[in-house]
């Protein structure tokens, strides 16, 4: 799509110093943001209406408007359910994709993602913990947050040490080993847990679900999420220095250490949040920032909310999916993995083609 | 003539073992200091020193006056700007975008580029003829397309001095030749520039002084035409260096015929290749 604007772009060079920088690239990039939106909106309200309890389109834009004139069930279905659900689900892909997004400009690699490099392990044992031992839902989320970030500066600290000179491949086989040893730490939990009162509750919430979310969980994941993201939007210019090497970075006059630690720290306040809220999902982290720079290019101040619509849109898509195909719900993670690992297939076939 | 870059007694190298003697070098606005040296002599480091990313063993390195310990990283980019060796990026940006990293350590955390700064990188694009390639993806670029996006990149940073580590390392003789005469020009505009490379003919064309590593750590710092001549290479590359003259008069150095040199019954200096395998 670029290329086929660059005669266009020349043609206008000499007219104006400074109007090319706006040519082919930024031409599609806020029609990419308003299809998106409105894409989001549309399915957020066909959302909001669907399921057991179907609600027209025109009573869920009234009821959104203000009316009171509806029955009460309605009011319920919409305010106690529906809505949390759908504003959680918003969130969280929302947050994942933008964390996959900061975490692969950190690492510079575009296999980066909160699951890969233990964040989301990490995250999930805090949380299963506090399950175990019947914490409260605030400090769940507390010891979420705190287990994804000791995981993530645990594999930062082993990756550093282990002496490959390809520091993403040492980063991301310490990911994989410090993933598999929280994992069986995970398992550990599950086999002391009450196989009857806690265990199907740590399955299912592993699997992730929405199913439970209440409006104070949004609350809360909204705030620490938003929290999470505000490194991330200061850095939006600055994370593409990090694809450089260290040198040019630093030649550039940026600090390093301080960069790479804003941009980790904001992901996976947000990726915990996530995990806190509704489980372990994975993919969305991986595939939607590969997605959304195959749409607008690989500058993260375009990737970054290309990313996040786009990762709102897919979790609301596979959510509404999940609860409608069949009897009970399919839960997300099931299906962001089954729909995410034939779309990065595509998408790294059609990176290849050139 | 104000002094770009200075060092004093600068010693440099890793585990503090010294690669080479002190180095006193200095670099003026419009001159352009290349630096010859075997493989694995400490070219890079002594560039990586300069920057700050490996700490000096001893002495102390100038810039515009200031001492390097002193500058914030801010205040070090708006001094000089660093070109590696083979520029790249790990994400596939198109070169405007690419253009525009230099721009960054000028930027205020969550400032958006401005207008000033759209500016600097289209000027930065339009100085290296790069303008049909704005948006072009680095990825979709030959070696010395993306050298010379580097080289704009540097420029758009707004630095006085450009440090290049063998910008034409990877490129054919076509290429050679363009990257060169755009250092040259530019050092006319008024920029200090210092750039390493292997090939002694290099100097003759975009070369004011010359820093030259020689056997034994020790270093050579002076003018082009007072330097390089055919005797101090062949110390520096332990094999014998020829010169000879083109039609329109200018020197190029060769490689002279070891095999015909055995013919000849001469010995050659075979102290080189042990040599360089120390350095």
């Amino acid at each position: 799509m670029r290329r086929r604007f660059s005669p266009g772009t020349d043609s206008v060079r000499y007219v104006d110093a400074a109007g090319p920088s706006r040519g082919a690239e930024s031409l599609a990039w806020p029609w990419v943001v308003g299809a998106l939106a409105i894409a989001l909106v549309a399915l957020a309200l066909y959302a909001l209406g669907s399921g057991r309890f179907h609600l027209p389109l025109g009573e869920v834009l009234r009821m959104l408007a203000g009316a009171q004139d509806v029955p009460p069930a309605a009011e319920t279905v919409l305010w106690q359910i529906r809505g949390p659900r759908v504003l959680a689900v918003i969130v969280v892909g929302a947050a994942l994709a933008a964390s996959g997004a900061a975490l692969q400009s950190v690492f510079r690699n575009p296999l980066a993602a909160p699951d890969l490099l233990g964040v989301s392990a990490g995250a999930a044992l805090g949380a299963v913990l506090g399950i175990f031992l019947g914490w409260s839902a605030i400090v769940i989320q507390a010891s979420a947050f705190a287990g994804g970030l000791a995981a993530v500066a645990l594999v930062y600290a082993v990756g550093t040490v282990l002496p490959l000179r390809d520091r993403t491949l040492s980063l991301v086989l310490a990911g994989i080993a410090i993933g598999s040893m929280l994992g069986a730490l995970i398992a550990l939990v599950k086999t002391l847990a009450d196989p009857y009162a806690q265990l199907p509750a740590i399955t299912f919430w592993l699997l992730g679900s929405f199913a439970s979310i209440t409006a104070v969980d949004v609350a809360l994941l909204a705030l620490l999420a938003a929290l999470g993201l505000v490194p991330l939007v200061l850095m939006r210019w600055r994370a593409d220095a990090l694809a450089l090497s260290d040198d040019e970075v630093h030649a550039l006059g940026l600090r390093l250490p301080a960069l790479r630690l804003a941009l980790v720290c904001g992901a996976t306040l947000a990726t915990s949040a996530t995990v806190a809220a509704a489980g372990v999902i994975g993919w969305i982290g991986l595939v939607v920032p590969h997605a959304a720079r195959l749409m607008v290019g690989a500058s993260f101040a375009r990737t970054l909310p290309v990313s996040m619509l786009l990762g709102a849109l897919l979790m609301l898509l596979i959510d509404t999916l999940g609860r409608s195909i069949g009897q009970s719900e399919v839960p997300p993670g099931v299906l962001t993995a089954l729909v995410g690992a034939p779309v990065l297939f595509a998408l790294m076939l059609r990176r290849a083609d050139g | 003539m104000a002094e770009l870059l200075r060092t004093r007694a600068l010693a440099f190298g890793y585990d503090r073992r010294a690669l080479t003697e002190p180095i006193d070098l200095a670099l003026h606005p419009g001159e352009i200091v290349v630096v010859l040296g075997p493989n694995g002599a400490g070219k890079s480091t002594l560039f990586r020193t300069l920057l700050g990313s490996v700490a000096a063993l001893s002495g102390t390195v100038f810039w515009g006056g200031c001492a390097l310990a002193e500058l914030a990283p801010r205040e070090l980019a708006a001094r000089v700007a660093w070109v590696p060796q083979q520029p790249g990026a790990a994400f596939d940006f198109c070169v405007e975008h690419y253009v525009m990293l230099g721009r960054l350590g000028r930027l205020a955390a969550g400032a958006a580029p401005g207008r000033g700064d759209r500016e600097a990188v289209s000027r930065a694009i339009d100085r290296l003829g790069l303008g049909r390639f704005r948006g072009r993806p680095l990825s979709k670029m030959s070696g010395g397309e993306r050298q010379l996006a580097a080289i704009a990149r540097a420029l758009a940073q707004q630095a006085s001095t450009l440090l290049l580590d063998e910008p034409t390392a990877s490129l054919d003789f076509g290429n050679q030749g363009r990257v060169l005469d755009t250092l040259r020009s530019l050092a006319a505009d008024g920029l200090g520039i210092a750039y390493a490379t292997h090939d002694p003919n290099h100097a003759l064309r975009a070369g004011t002084h010359a820093l030259v590593y020689l056997p034994d750590g020790a270093i050579a710092f002076a003018p082009v035409g007072e330097l390089i001549e055919p005797e101090l290479l062949t110390r520096v590359y332990g094999a014998r260096v020829e010169a000879a003259r083109t039609a329109d008069g200018r020197t190029v150095f060769t490689l002279a015929d070891a095999t015909l040199a055995h013919r000849a019954g001469s010995p050659r200096a075979d102290a080189g290749p042990r040599q360089a395998g120390e350095g």
